[in-house]
């Protein structure tokens, strides 16, 4: 069995690549899988910080690159699952350190021995992003239910068709339901009427995030129960893994108030 | 929405508003026309009819619409009665 490739893209910086890159990479691992989770965002190196595992670089993706290690060598074991691997960045380099050739070749050297590579794309659609797109299978894109998010987005799924790695599939992070409720944030529907690209996960905004980040640990990883990102981004790994999982129920229930509140706006 | 904004006449919700926007803005981002370029090809195409028969100018409308994601330009040319022609 060959691995899949996975690139997480979205064109504007912050709307969480690296944090769905983290927590997909833990939660495929956390299926059983083999998992190698590449950080294409050579200057600023973070998925290291938020897998928890920054203090155990030596070396990096350009000193593989550039013939200074073997590639196992830069591949950091995860310190809680055992099948999960992070090639890091270089921090002194820049984005032309690499060629889209040079992730080809690495990747096809992984392959055999992963289930998942999972790459984590710097934001913008220069060199970076093209290293990272280059050997994705599947490209994965990340927006925020905000103008100029889903403007990005819509850039990237046109290069990503033009570079015949299309359509890509979509994961709408930070959606805030108390919000689309009342009217006042983009929807999951409203979204994908613009996009029309197929839905892959839809993730809630959730303060353990950053609680999660702060520990360097994946929300994934942070129990069975309780939180509703990180529930939302196990699903999605078990989607990517071909299991047919049903979207999560993130409409906010009515309370008195907010029945009142509808009222009193003629909306009930 | 609240019902001080149904009082106000604010009938749009800024959820609302930001989808017809990027919906606006993105038709122009797939087809890489900006909003401006529009105007010079209504002209171009006036120009372009008007050497055959003459063409409503004022009543000419070109704009770009959208269909998933295929960009059309559609060009509304209404021609004046062409009157006499036949006489």
């Amino acid at each position: 069995m060959s691995a899949q490739v996975l690139t997480v893209t979205s064109g504007k910086g912050g709307v969480g690549k690296t944090t769905v890159t983290a927590n997909l990479a833990t939660a495929l691992a956390m299926l059983g899988k083999r998992v190698t989770a590449i950080d294409a965002d050579i200057g600023l190196r973070n998925l290291d910080v938020v897998m928890g595992l920054e203090n155990r670089i030596v070396y990096d993706l350009v000193d593989v690159v550039e013939g200074r290690c073997r590639l196992r060598q830069a591949m950091i074991k995860d310190k809680r699952q055992p099948e999960l691997y992070l090639i890091p960045a270089a921090q002194t380099r820049d984005k032309t350190a690499v060629s889209p050739s040079d992730m080809v070749l690495l990747c096809d050297q992984l392959r055999q021995e992963m289930d998942y590579i999972v790459i984590d794309s710097p934001a913008g659609i220069e060199r970076g992003f093209r290293n990272a797109v280059a050997p994705a299978d599947k490209v994965l894109i990340v927006t925020n239910p905000e103008v100029s998010a889903v403007r990005d987005a819509d850039r990237i799924i046109g290069l990503i068709e033009a570079e015949e790695k299309g359509p890509g599939q979509l994961i709408i992070n930070r959606v805030k339901p108390q919000m689309v409720s009342r009217g006042d944030m983009l929807s999951v529907d409203d979204v994908l009427d613009i996009l029309a690209v197929e839905l892959l996960g839809v993730i809630p905004e959730d303060e353990r995030i950053l609680v999660a980040s702060n520990q360097g640990l994946p929300l994934v990883m942070h129990g069975l129960n309780g939180s509703s990102a990180g529930e939302a981004f196990r699903h999605v790994a078990r989607r990517l893994d071909g299991e047919s999982v049903p979207f999560m129920d993130l409409s906010v229930k009515p309370t008195f108030m907010s029945r009142l509140r509808a009222f009193m706006s003629g909306q009930n | 929405m609240s019902w001080l904004d149904r009082l106000l006449g604010r009938n749009e919700t800024s959820g609302q508003i930001a989808k017809q926007r990027l919906q606006m803005v993105l038709v122009h981002d797939r087809a890489d026309l900006p909003p401006g370029l529009l105007e010079q090809i209504k002209d171009d195409i006036i120009q372009v009819i008007a050497r055959h028969t003459a063409v409503d100018t004022a009543n000419v409308a070109v704009h770009l619409e959208q269909n998933a994601r295929e960009n059309r330009l559609i060009a509304e040319v209404p021609l004046l009665a062409a009157r006499g022609r036949r006489g």
